[in-house]
């Protein structure tokens, strides 16, 4: 049993506040990523919990043990580096069999987990190489074992993926997906990139400027965003905002469909992207900037007028004034 | 004339400078060594050899490079260590003990003796206590421990400086992550110190020992200001046979060994304080 409940965490820098406040909970076995942009204050927040950091204030209880003051080493937890600080003066086996040396494990037990984990990451071929004599991809995976190895209660890691290059990147996301839910560790995952935590995380924490802005499953972030920030920040091309008075209408450019002239609203299309899987059009529509996605190849020329109409059940109203969503119900009509 | 022979031209100065005042004078005096009257021999080695202070300067050179060098080291990876956990004043702390670095090694020599003399600042201190009665004399050649000692403290004094500079120019090049790495699987303080951050230390505390342990085998300065004759290490008996004995075919071969015992050190720290390539960071 090793929930991780974040209470009320606060950290200044001097006169700058890096998170106001941040309450999260975590639950057993549960896999949330802290998805925000440079600077939102998502690391600090890993920080303090792997007790890198010291809070302002606020608590860390695992498992229902509050950490708070603890070192380190005293939190039963482990930690894959953004720059996988795999030790480069050790053997991959040394690397990967520290945590357990550190805590006293028998030599019996060091060997077995060395040799499972090795195997779970596909290193056991490299296992008498030194970090040095192995590639990017290949360190990124010996950080991993050297976190599973421990068989933590709770794993912490730190933009790990974010120094691979892209397709590396696409297929160490999908073995870490696999490989961690066998291990059924309780996992917080630092990104900045959303497709990352969209595709790894059963819920998604969305921070900015040192508050949580939405917590939820990646389908509710995706869909119903709580502020205009997270629509914006979450999908790629982000969703739209078309003023509306006080009122702000977003809605996901897959979500406007192209109707017969007459009906919807006027487009006009400025920019077309064939992108294979989808048609991206940027254009105008009263006198707003509007991005509409299309499944599939279409062949429409730029400077062509079209109509688009939002799908009713996929529109999301905000306030203009605090970029909130509105409670349902509230909703005017289109 | 550019081009192609530029660096050649460029790096000129610095070699014809080795060449004139360090390459010949060195062939210069290991010839030297080796010549005697009846030809080249090892009249001079044997000659020095049989002095009566050859063997109490060998005894005096080895115990003082062997208390001195390790306890450098050792207080300038503490100091180093904590400077690391320094924010505000870091700079300062580090300029405050780098102040010994801008004396030279007689000054240095002398400060010391003016505090550990019979009349200096020490027995004031002790006599105006009321712990000693009367002026005390320990710098002579009746209790060759305390000049020992004292010339061990006057050059851990001067020169642990320029190890604290190496040794945090080289920690400077360890990022912290390996420490916090370390500590969230598990280390200690102690363990992380020895087990992660000094073998990653290790270029940077091997120059400091190859630099320390040559410039230790050359002592002369600080130990002829404290212990005059009274402490005779190799340096200061080339010194006595080349100016007081005027032989100096018999300092040249002092100065070969001091040379080799330098080059036997260095190969030593090479060996045993190597990184491999793959081990780097």
């Amino acid at each position: 049993m090793a929930g991780i409940t974040i209470d009320g965490i606060r950290k200044s820098f001097g006169n700058t506040t890096a998170l106001e406040a941040v309450d999260l909970e975590v639950a057993d076995h549960e896999f949330v990523a802290l998805l925000g942009p440079s600077g939102c204050g998502k690391t600090t927040l890993l920080r303090i919990i792997a007790g890198l950091e010291t809070q302002t204030a606020g608590r860390v209880l695992i498992g229902g043990r509050d950490i708070t003051g603890l070192p380190p080493r005293a939190r039963g937890l482990a930690m894959v580096f953004q720059n996988y600080a795999v030790f480069p003066h050790l053997r991959v086996r040394d690397n990967i069999a520290f945590g357990l040396k550190m805590t006293g494990a028998d030599t019996a037990r060091i060997e077995r987990q060395v040799k499972r984990t090795a195997g779970l990451l596909q290193l056991e071929k490299l296992l008498d190489r030194y970090p040095a004599q192995l590639s990017g991809g290949q360190r990124q995976r010996v950080a991993v074992a050297r976190a599973l190895a421990v068989e933590p209660a709770v794993l912490l890691m730190d933009e790990p993926l974010s120094n691979l290059d892209a397709l590396l990147r696409l297929d160490m996301r999908a073995e870490l997906k696999e490989v961690l839910r066998e291990a059924g560790t309780t996992t917080i995952y630092v990104t900045h990139d959303q497709t990352e935590a969209m595709a790894l995380a059963d819920r998604i924490a969305v921070l900015h400027s040192g508050r949580i802005e939405q917590i939820g499953t990646p389908s509710d972030i995706y869909h119903t965003p709580a502020t205009r920030f997270v629509g914006s920040f979450v999908g790629s091309p982000p969703m739209n905002f078309l003023a509306n008075g006080t009122r702000i209408l977003g809605i996901r450019p897959e979500d406007l469909d192209i109707v017969p002239n007459g009906d919807g609203m006027a487009f006009h299309v400025s920019v077309v992207e064939p992108l294979g899987a989808q048609t991206l059009l940027t254009g105008t529509a009263n006198n707003q900037m509007i991005r509409v996605a299309l499944a599939g190849e279409h062949h429409i020329p730029p400077g062509a007028d079209l109509h688009i109409r939002p799908r009713p059940d996929r529109i999301r109203w905000m306030d203009a004034a605090t970029g909130r969503a509105l409670p349902a119900g509230t909703e005017p009509t289109p | 004339m550019r081009g192609r022979n530029l660096p050649y031209l460029l790096i000129a100065p610095a070699v014809i400078f080795l060449a004139v005042l360090f390459f010949i004078p060195l062939v210069q005096t290991i010839a030297l060594a080796f010549e005697t009257r009846s030809g080249p021999g090892l009249g001079n080695f044997v000659r020095m050899a049989d002095d009566l202070n050859f063997h109490d300067a060998v005894v005096n050179t080895f115990r003082f490079v062997g208390l001195a060098v390790p306890l450098q080291l050792a207080a300038a990876l503490g100091m180093a260590m904590m400077l690391r956990h320094l924010g505000k004043g870091r700079d300062l702390v580090l300029w405050i003990w780098t102040i010994p670095l801008g004396l030279s090694d007689l000054a240095a020599g002398l400060i010391w003796l003016a505090i550990l003399n019979d009349k200096g600042y020490l027995a004031s201190l002790l006599f105006h206590l009321g712990i000693v009665s009367e002026p005390q004399s320990w710098l002579t050649y009746e209790s060759p421990f305390a000049l020992f000692v004292a010339v061990v403290i006057a050059e851990f004094w001067r020169a642990t400086a320029i190890v604290i500079v190496i040794l945090v120019a080289g920690l400077q090049l360890v990022p912290k992550e390996y420490a916090e790495a370390a500590s969230v699987f598990g280390a200690s303080p102690w363990r992380i110190f020895t087990r992660i951050t000094l073998p990653l230390m290790k270029p940077s505390i091997q120059s400091a020992l190859i630099l320390r342990t040559v410039l230790a085998f050359e002592a002369f300065a600080v130990v002829i200001a404290i212990g005059g004759r009274n402490f005779p290490v190799l340096v200061s008996e080339a010194y006595n046979w080349q100016n007081f004995n005027q032989e100096p075919s018999v300092a040249a071969a002092y100065a070969v060994v001091v040379m080799g015992l330098s080059l036997a050190a260095t190969a030593l720290w090479l060996r045993l304080l190597r990184t491999p390539a793959e081990q780097r960071g």
